[in-house]
């Protein structure tokens, strides 16, 4: 066969590509699924767990507060998915071409590094009684001469929870939406509305956003399943009593009673079904809107609401922007602060104690999460290219396979990881750094492969077709002028993936047992000693390793191609 | 047969294990025989890693018993205990028996109570350990109790804690004239925090911290002393509660937060103390409130004190899972824990502050001349404030006062 084709050498293993990651992807969720649905139904031998019951489940409707859990996991997950959509289009109707557009998109792949945790801290330590707003206000404006006794970070309706949540949900939206973009030709069609006399930003959400909606809307359900099932940020900034479910299921998981185990598994396949109702709701609504919205266009409004629709979209994002950034100031002056009591704005002294203290623990963590990362990444991307240039040597289009890779991004973590570590332990696997890895390759190949796939279809074929009557092979083509000529994009899908990488906490602390310890799980476990200080070191490290992706992925292209402009990717 | 294998299968592991576990490590009393095996192990110890100083303290173990032992220690970092015992159930249930994860715990109360209910523990070992007589169990039988249940050899000593109050001395000053000393029991708790609204909280249940104050409010509000001290099914829980619950009910309203919200563990009270939301506070660790103020966390005018009804006071320990292929390796460290080195080095308050669980009679006096304590720090307690110790009640009261405090105070 080969030598009927021999300019197809190698496309066995691109065919292979797209099974391999739908095997990858698909067979540990499964996995760690069943072996959830088992113990809900009081199937756990170990345990002495012989007969399907119905026991974990009446224990779990038992728990005290666990619809009010299940409640503002749905509440959190709908609003700060529905908040951060509006922002993102907001910003995209009022700011397209503007100044403030320019300056937000090179700011997004920064925001969208901060690791969720980072990002939470920064932002309790912002809005805190104790924290950064109420000391700017004091004593001066509210008298407050220690901290007010006001619930805010924890409050029980999940609002700061949502707020964290949207911080880090609108870049990841944005950064979808202006991949998505350049599809819709959205100038001619901006332009063809306004010729009828309809205001930019109201020509905008009239004629592009409808079409811009159905190519982001896979990304919306990953936001409304993740915010629905977060872990992380709900224990930092969530509700208590009771806590969100992820977090009540993760402690009931980790219960020295181990019959709380049926009960936790029984919350897991309750919080499956919480982020599918989400999603039900979701697709509701969108009905609803979508009707609502042909009403709004079709009756041909062409000024009103055009000034608050367009204020509305720039100072939102602009809001938002400053308060992550401040949060992550706040980060850095708590990691060099001495003694600081309300209501002093800053410390009364600076130290490089906290430092000091946490430069010898730093490196061993930092040098496991770079490993993790870098092998995970360079596996997805190697899997991803290989899959979407046999798409494009096969001629077919994008396939239906695709909603497959949103299965790890749709099915909350805490339902299936907690199985699949089951799975792990029955096939005998050792928790190394390779099984981390695998464990990163659930989350991190999604992630490369949507950012990566846009660009790479985008690409004109002419360049490749001319390359091949120049007397290339198609492997040629593929290394030597496709390749070199989507450096740019590739190398930001890569620092997408370090990113997703570096930020697991769930993934890294459950496969490897605590063996492989990296920056996030080391930040999370002295998170538990609730030290300010040494929280902001290792959120502060934490935050700024993706950076360095980042960093290389815009540098790097412009530094090869410094001859060669058109090829120095995205401004 | 359906019904009955499963059964037959449950006892053979239970049949099998003494065997096993003796065959995989040497005989703890062959002493040099688990040090020759010991050599060049590695050694994967999960422990509570929530604070920078015991961090500080395992990874100085590390070093000496790498140096004298020739053992690499790593350091498990792990946010609860019951992490590590989750870590051993899942395998068990994936039936690894001989090959787990974790070599060594550090443990005690309800997770050492579950963990020798299931037997995921190696032992007994832990009396013949040869550093195990310094601690003179049979005058200190809080070496060999852990919650009421008796460690039989299942559990190591290696530190002490008990429930010291620390509080702002400049603000108690400062603030209201009439309740100018710290409160010395229960019942004047209760009137400094309606004296001061908003100033005194305990970490949220079931926090171990949290459930310590649950039940130190309980065995001075009860006067059944002797039901605390068996398990709980042996009592009528809600007459001998009741007299806890009208308590909280009337000191919640002037809490902090009104108690509508709970800090999550001991460290975060002692942050909130840090920013002066609260003006008093206490702490699993007596040593706690003098190293913060070191570390710029708490102000100089931090005082600490055990209130003159006492307080609970344990011990806490090491265990070995049965399925630790570095058995050797862990007995060793175990061991290391008990020298008078290592035991004086953690009760240094430069290092961690951690009480020693040797008894000093049974020392040399260059031994001894290591334990003197550091008084010069105001923040810490004044010498023999840790004498009036109460007994930690069963471990089954703690589950169910956490229980039963979650059931009535999580909101729907």
């Amino acid at each position: 066969m080969a030598t009927d084709h021999p300019r197809d050498e190698g496309s066995l293993m691109l065919r292979l590509a797209p099974v391999l990651i739908v095997i990858l992807l698909v067979a540990p969720i499964l996995a760690g699924l069943t072996m959830a649905l088992l113990p809900a139904f009081g199937y756990l031998p170990a345990l002495g767990g012989e007969r399907l019951s119905l026991d974990p489940w009446r224990a779990l409707f038992a728990e005290p507060g666990i619809w009010r859990s299940a409640a503002i996991s749905l509440a959190s997950g709908l609003l700060a998915t529905a908040i951060s959509l509006a922002v993102v289009l907001l910003f995209l109707a009022a700011a397209s071409g503007s100044r403030l557009d320019r300056w937000i998109r090179r700011l997004v792949s920064p925001l969208l590094s901060i690791p969720h945790a980072a990002a939470a801290f920064g932002l309790a330590f912002l809005i805190a009684p104790s924290g950064l707003v109420a000391r700017l206000a004091s004593p001066g404006l509210t008298g407050w001469e220690r901290p007010p006794d006001l619930l805010i970070v924890h409050d029980p309706w999940g609002l700061s929870l949502i707020a964290g949540l949207v911080i880090k949900e609108i870049p990841f939206l944005l950064l979808m939406s202006l991949a998505a973009l350049p599809q819709l030709d959205t100038e001619r069609r901006v332009a063809m509305a306004r010729s009828l006399g309809y205001r930019p930003t109201l020509a905008w959400w009239k004629v592009v956003a409808p079409s811009l909606y159905p190519l982001i809307r896979l990304p919306v359900f990953a936001v409304i399943a993740y915010a629905s099932s977060v872990v992380d940020v709900a224990m930092i900034l969530g509700p208590t009593l009771p806590p969100t479910l992820a977090v009540s299921i993760l402690t009931w998981f980790s219960d020295p009673d181990l019959e709380t185990r049926f009960l936790a598994s029984a919350g897991a396949i309750l919080q499956l079904g919480v982020t599918a109702t989400a999603l039900m709701i979701w697709w509701a609504l969108e009905r609803l809107v979508a009707r609502l919205m042909r009403g709004w266009v079709i009756r041909g409004g062409r000024r009103r609401g055009e000034a608050s629709l367009h204020i509305a979209g720039k100072l939102w994002v602009v809001l938002v922007t400053v308060i992550a950034f401040a949060g992550i100031a706040g980060l850095a002056i708590h990691s060099v602060a001495g003694f600081w009591r309300f209501p002093d704005l800053l410390p009364t002294s600076a130290t490089l104690a906290h430092w000091a203290r946490a430069l010898p623990a730093l490196a061993g963590p930092i040098a496991s999460t770079a490993l993790v990362a870098v092998a995970s990444t360079l596996i997805a991307a190697a899997l991803a290219l290989a899959a979407l240039e046999n798409e494009q040597r096969s001629g077919r289009h994008p396939s239906r396979a695709l909603w497959l890779l949103y299965l790890p991004l749709i099915v909350p973590q805490i339902a299936f990881l907690f199985g699949l570590v089951v799975v792990m332990e029955q096939l005998g696997t050792r928790p190394t750094h390779a099984l981390v890895t695998f464990g990163h390759l659930l989350f991190v190949l999604p992630y490369v492969f949507l950012s990566l796939s846009e660009a790479y279809r985008r690409f004109d074929p002419r360049w490749s077709r001319l390359a091949l009557t120049l007397g290339a092979s198609r492997n040629g083509a593929f290394w030597r002028v496709r390749l070199p000529m989507l450096l740019a994009p590739i190398l930001t899908a890569v620092a997408v993936g370090l990113a997703v990488s570096i930020g697991q906490y769930l993934p890294t602390q459950l496969l490897a047992g605590g063996r492989v310890t990296t920056v996030t799980t080391e930040a999370v476990s002295l998170a538990a000693g609730n030290n300010r200080r040494v929280i902001g070191v290792w959120a502060l490290v934490q935050a700024c390793l993706p950076l360095v992706g980042f960093i290389i992925a815009i540098g790097l292209p412009k530094l090869l191609w410094s001859n060669r402009r058109g090829m120095q990717g995205a401004p | 047969m359906r019904t009955l294998f499963p059964r037959l299968a449950a006892l053979v592991p239970t049949l099998l294990l003494p065997a096993t576990a003796l065959q995989a490590a040497p005989a703890p009393a062959d002493w040099e025989a688990v040090l020759d095996e010991a050599r060049g192990q590695a050694v994967y110890w999960y422990a509570w890693a929530g604070e920078q100083r015991t961090n500080d303290y395992i990874d100085w173990v590390a070093g000496q018993v790498e140096e004298q032992f020739d053992i690499a220690l790593t350091h498990v970092k792990v946010g609860d205990t019951s992490e590590a015992v989750s870590r051993v159930l899942a395998e068990k249930q994936a039936g690894n028996h001989d090959d787990g994860n974790v070599d060594l715990i550090w443990i005690n109360g309800e997770n050492f109570a579950a963990m020798k209910a299931n037997e995921l523990l190696f032992g007994p070992f832990a009396e013949t350990l040869p550093n195990f007589a310094l601690t003179h169990p049979e005058h200190n039988p809080e070496v060999v109790t852990d919650f009421t249940l008796p460690t039989e050899g299942y559990e190591s000593p290696w530190g002490r804690a008990q429930i010291t109050f620390y509080y702002d001395s400049h603000e108690l000053r400062g603030d209201s004239q009439e309740v100018a000393a710290p409160p010395q029991d229960i019942h004047a708790l209760l009137a400094w925090a309606e004296a001061n609204p908003g100033r005194f909280t305990y970490p949220r249940i079931p926090d171990f911290t949290g459930s310590t104050f649950l039940k130190q409010a309980l065995i001075e509000l009860t006067d059944e002393h002797e039901a605390l001290y068996a398990p709980v099914a042996e009592s009528d829980f809600a007459a001998i509660t009741a007299p806890l619950w009208d308590y909280l009910d009337a000191l919640h309203p002037h809490l902090w937060r009104s108690g509508r919200q709970f800090p999550a563990t001991g460290p975060e009270m002692r942050s909130l103390m840090g920013n002066g939301e609260l003006a008093l506070a206490f702490t699993f660790t007596p040593s706690e409130p003098a190293a913060a103020v070191a570390d710029f966390e708490l102000p100089e005018s931090t005082r600490s004190y055990v209130p003159e009804s006492g307080t609970l006071g344990n011990v806490h320990f090491v265990a070995i899972p049965y399925n630790s292929p570095h058995k050797a390796g862990a007995m060793v460290v175990a061991d290391f824990l008990l020298s008078p080195e290592a035991q004086a080095h953690k009760q240094d308050l430069d290092v961690w502050g951690d009480r020693t669980v040797l008894d000093l009679a049974r020392l040399d006096d260059q031994s001894r001349d290591l334990f003197t304590l550091d008084d010069s720090n105001p923040a810490m307690l004044p010498a023999g404030a840790l004498q009036k110790t109460l007994p930690e009640p069963h471990p089954s009261w703690m589950t169910a006062l956490q229980d039963a405090w979650q059931a009535r105070y999580i909101g729907d």
